[in-house]
């Protein structure tokens, strides 16, 4: 990619994790997509955010529990992870039903620091208002 | 294709990569390095296991910047190197070293 041609890029995931290839397809498009230094966010709301449930289990529904990759986000240089609080309050979740996902800030000796923040709707719809690309799964 | 060690038989697909990752043992890695042209050295077993650890715990491989960084903070400056690990595995340290570790064909580039 050319030098100086940086995008604002919003990934928004609002579909359960299992049943469409959805959300698996979404996530792989975002690893991938790191790698191009990109000014990268991650929104999941809707039933997005089961994405992030811990302790998903597949072994009944013959899948492969993808769940863990989230984790490596921040390996993977995203750093503004969104989840919509009406979203989870909608679907009778809060933050501690979700995975713990952390990322190593560089600028602080590598200390592990959390990823996701907890936004309101209407925070959401100003950070998409601010976006060159929306890709929606 | 498929690679065979004693009984096993681990069918792989047109480019070589497991179809069927349970299947993988050390001698399995040896099967595929070998119809790589790899010879296995210990400090290739050091990038294969860091691989296998990093998708034990996360599901998918490690960004090449993940694997130079821990490379260089388990091993030393020189082997957190690019360079150094195309030494090692000429045809790419994420491509080539994933198929010999057994690790579903990974989805970047290198």
């Amino acid at each position: 990619m050319a030098e100086g041609i940086k995008k604002k890029l919003l990934y928004v995931n609002r579909k359960a994790p299992y049943g469409t290839i959805y959300a698996l397809e979404g996530l792989e498009v975002v690893l991938v997509g790191a790698a191009f230094e990109q000014d990268v966010s991650v929104a999941f709301l809707d039933d997005g955010v089961f994405q992030l449930l811990d302790g998903q289990d597949t072994a009944d529904i013959g899948v492969k529990n993808f769940s863990r990759a989230y984790k490596a986000l921040g390996d993977f240089e995203v750093r503004k992870v969104y989840v919509e609080r009406e979203s989870l309050a909608e679907r009778g979740l809060d933050s501690a039903d979700l995975m713990q996902i952390t990322y190593e800030d560089e600028n602080d000796d590598g200390a592990e620091k959390p990823l996701v923040r907890l936004i309101d709707r209407r925070e959401l719809a100003h950070i998409m208002s601010e976006q060159d690309v929306i890709l929606s799964f | 294709m498929a690679y065979q060690v004693g009984d096993v038989v681990a069918e792989a697909d047109e480019e070589g990569y497991l179809q069927d990752i349970s299947l993988w043992s050390e001698e399995l890695a040896q099967a595929i390095a070998k119809s790589e042209n790899v010879e296995l050295s210990p400090e290739h077993w050091e990038v294969i296991n860091f691989l296998r650890s990093y998708y034990a715990e996360y599901q998918i491989a490690p960004a090449v910047r993940i694997l130079l960084k821990e490379m260089k903070k388990s091993f030393g400056p020189e082997k957190g190197d690019q360079k150094y690990l195309y030494s090692l595995f000429p045809y790419g340290p994420a491509k080539q070293a994933c198929k010999i570790a057994g690790l579903p064909k990974p989805t970047g580039c290198i």
